[in-house]
């Protein structure tokens, strides 16, 4: 037992860290990132940035490990991608722009795009050239994806599309899109859905900002209004959508960038800085102990990422530990936020970030922490996953499968 | 990246729960709750003939002289067992105290026995319902002999010696001291516990002969060496015991039938299911650290070993408790299993000091750490 790297992974690593040290500028805080180093009109400037560092990227191999050569990639096994991907955290570089197109649309893609398809947009996405994002969504289908109601009806050699989607990330920055869209509302819900690709500049596509409570914006809404996409840019058969947005969720990783908030380190610290009524606060008994369950928790998830690394590195399929990671890490920074801001009593509140401890990140941190335990999977949703495919557990009881999705009860509260 | 146990120790482990599903079935765990015997004598003759005993300890001293990853493979097991034998007194605390202390004629007299199993350890702390400090110990030793009396002392009703923290001579001074319990001085009467699948004993001292384990004044400290590597394998008995308790309740929650479907498809018992997966999960991750660290002797060992000792006693009480309520009424039956993984539970959280103590240490040595 050890926390080496083999000796290719070794000379991978040095390379990554080599490249990284010529190309990207080291991070000068844990919480900086690209968009706070460049914040720009939206992040479009940052954008324009983020393109450049992209093609050199791509260029130096690093952009798509995994992929085949004949599109750019190494062809490596997925512990090179942790091993760059531990590397490059180091370093300020753009984050949440090309995550969703090369992590989730390109696989897609790959799996039932035609080969000129493939030609056409997996390179322009891998150095950046085309930003993609993906349409699922909607405002009365989140947890319940396959509930979804964006109407897609065939009309000659097109179809046209009506609808809403939500929580687009990047969308108001993105060339292309994927989108799942209802194509038979008389079939029962999971097998009345059809999968397209479509160019974000189409007539009849608006997009809006959502400001979060936090007051920043990282999503949007889209809305269509005879939106017309051609049939050779559908994935998949027509009323298959469903099992063509598995493929995409099968891929989906936390693409919300390095959004890193105050952990176990920056509480600790806050703890020993702090003084209360009686003493520091490292010295109260209440305040030790719910440290250390924040100390076992921060390394449990830790150390549990170190073996699916090495399950990785073994050339083995990891086992089902790592599912715990989001379902730990999302309350516990919800928890960290709140907690330091009770170390802090009537202060706590304050959000200035010339008074506030670590320029108001715990304050920051409750109001995006909520985010992190609703996206890409509700806390709930990932607890029933693990009941299920985990520990193997039946289904919830679902009384709308069977059901023509158009007799459906609706209500979207 | 190399975080995880290798092949052999993967095979080691299959070996152990073959033979420990055979040896120390729920049949024969019950045989020592409901019976007289103290513990399974022929269980741990067993063991110690397949040369468990002897797994950590050098080849000099009559050990296997595997390692530390090797034992941690088989605690997990054992706790998954709930094997009744005094294993975790004589090999984590006793012999490892006489591995980290001993003179090389401490280590000869007892460690040889002790790997063929012709005699049992026991480490003797507690007094009383209370936490024991350097500053309120009422055992103490002077011109060597020891005097007072310790209780709970697991397997204490049935050790062969007695690794025992006293007060030695100055205020505030606690040193550890090896005594023969077959010498003279010792009154031993068993002491009723939650768990009666494990002995324990009040042992009363008076007079007793007794050496000093290790360097006089470095009591306290060699106290804490001994608990921390102990509470890295006890942790591995704990992790064990919280993954077959969450086993156990997955199997019920699949088999049971209420309002016309398996209640394993009510969200309420597949959330409360993923909670305990997920609490074992941690255990697990901080017990490897544990492990990793008790078995290359790692600065970070005082660290890791109280994580892995704090996830696992919530991990496994957790998990034992829940496992009842899945069950309902048939849980709280003496019949069902159950509530031997909830005794153990409580049992293995106090027997090195409770969580809410290993936090507090966890607190100070990450303070240590960072100052």
């Amino acid at each position: 037992m050890d926390f080496n790297d083999t000796r290719e992974e070794a000379e991978f690593r040095q390379e990554a860290r080599q490249w990284l040290g010529r190309h990207a500028e080291p991070k000068s805080g844990a919480f900086e990132t690209w968009q706070s180093r460049y914040p720009g009109r939206e992040g479009y400037d940052g954008l324009e940035r983020a393109r450049a560092f992209q093609a050199r990227k791509a260029e130096a191999g690093f952009a798509a490990l995994h992929w085949p050569a004949e599109w750019g990639g190494r062809a490596l096994p997925p512990i090179y991608q942790v091993i760059y991907a531990q590397e490059e955290t180091k370093f300020l570089v753009p984050r949440g722009y090309f995550e969703i197109g090369l992590g989730m649309c390109m696989p897609t893609l790959f799996a039932y795009g035609t080969e000129s398809q493939k030609r056409r947009y997996a390179p322009s996405a891998l150095r950046g050239d085309e930003v993609w994002c993906q349409l699922f969504s909607e405002p009365g289908a989140g947890s319940d994806l396959a509930g979804l109601r964006t109407r897609a009806q065939r009309d000659g050699d097109d179809w046209v599309i009506n609808g809403q989607k939500i929580w687009t990330s990047g969308a108001h920055w993105a060339d292309w899109a994927i989108l799942v869209a209802r194509s038979d509302p008389k079939a029962a819900k999971h097998k009345g859905l059809t999968f397209f690709f479509l160019s974000m500049k189409s007539p009849g596509i608006e997009t809006r900002r959502i400001k979060q409570i936090s007051g920043a914006s990282h999503f949007n809404e889209v809305y269509f209004t005879d939106v017309r996409i051609p049939d050779g840019q559908r994935l998949g058969a027509v009323g298959a959508g469903w099992g063509v947005a598995i493929t995409t969720l099968m891929n989906e990783r936390l693409t919300s960038g390095d959004l890193r908030g105050p952990d176990f380190e920056e509480i600790f610290g806050l703890a020993r800085s702090t003084v209360l009524e009686d003493g520091p606060a490292i010295t109260n008994a209440a305040v030790r102990e719910r440290l250390a369950d924040l100390y076992v928790k921060t390394q449990g998830v830790r150390l549990t990422r170190f073996r699916t690394m090495t399950a990785l590195s073994r050339g083995e399929t990891p086992g089902p530990e790592n599912s715990i990671g989001k379902l730990v890490n999302a309350p516990k920074a919800q928890e960290i936020a709140s907690f330091a801001m009770d170390l802090l009593d009537m202060g706590g509140v304050v959000m200035d970030k010339d008074v506030a401890p670590l320029r108001a990140a715990f304050q920051e941190s409750l109001l995006t922490s909520p985010g992190g335990r609703i996206a890409a999977g509700t806390d709930e949703i990932l607890r029933n996953i693990i009941a299920e495919r985990v520990l193997g557990l039946p289904q919830d009881v679902r009384v709308d499968r069977d059901l023509p999705f158009d007799e459906l009860p609706t209500g979207t509260r | 990246m190399n975080f995880d146990f290798s092949a052999d120790q993967k095979s080691l482990r299959e070996q152990a729960r073959k033979f420990l599903g055979e040896h120390a079935s729920s049949a024969r765990v019950r045989r020592i709750l409901e019976g007289a015997a103290p513990y399974d004598a022929e269980l741990w003759r067993g063991m110690g003939e397949m040369g468990w005993l002897g797994t950590a300890i050098p080849e000099s001293y009559g050990g296997a002289g595997f390692g530390y990853l090797e034992l941690c493979v088989l605690a997990e097991e054992l706790g998954r067992s709930l094997a009744p034998t005094p294993f975790s007194s004589t090999i984590y605390l006793a012999g490892e105290a006489l591995l980290l202390a001993g003179t090389d004629a401490q280590k000869k007299r007892w460690l040889p026995r002790i790997t063929q199993g012709a005699a049992i350890g026991c480490f003797a702390m507690a007094e009383g319902p209370h936490v024991a400090t350097p500053a309120n110990l009422t055992a103490r030793v002077e011109s060597g002999h020891l005097t007072g009396t310790k209780m709970p002392v697991l397997d204490g009703d049935v050790a062969d010696v007695a690794v025992v923290l006293a007060a030695d001579g100055g205020a505030g001074r606690a040193g550890l001291f090896l005594v023969n319990l077959s010498g003279p001085g010792v009154t031993r009467t068993p002491v009723a516990t939650v768990d009666p699948t494990r002995s324990h004993a009040r042992i009363v001292f008076q007079r007793a002969p007794a050496e000093p384990l290790g360097g006089a004044g470095q009591g306290w400290a060699l106290n804490e060496r001994v608990l921390n590597r102990a509470a890295v394998l006890v942790a591995f008995e704990q992790l064990g015991g919280a993954q077959a308790s969450l086993e156990m309740a997955r199997e019920y929650a699949l088999g049971r039938f209420a309002f016309g479907r398996q209640i394993g498809s009510f969200q309420a018992i597949k959330h409360k299911l993923a909670d305990m997966y997920v609490a074992v999960e941690l255990a697990r991750s901080n017990a490897y650290y544990g492990a990793w660290a008790l078995s290359t002797d790692a600065p970070e060992l005082p660290v890791a070993a109280a994580a892995a000792r704090v996830a696992a006693c919530e991990a496994y009480y957790q998990a034992a408790k829940e496992n009842i309520q899945i069950h309902g009424g048939m849980g709280f039956t003496w019949e069902f299993d159950c509530h031997l993984h909830y005794r153990r539970a409580k049992l293995t959280g106090l027997m090195l000091g409770s969580a809410r103590r290993w936090k507090d240490l966890l607190v100070a040595r990450l303070e240590a750490g960072a100052a």
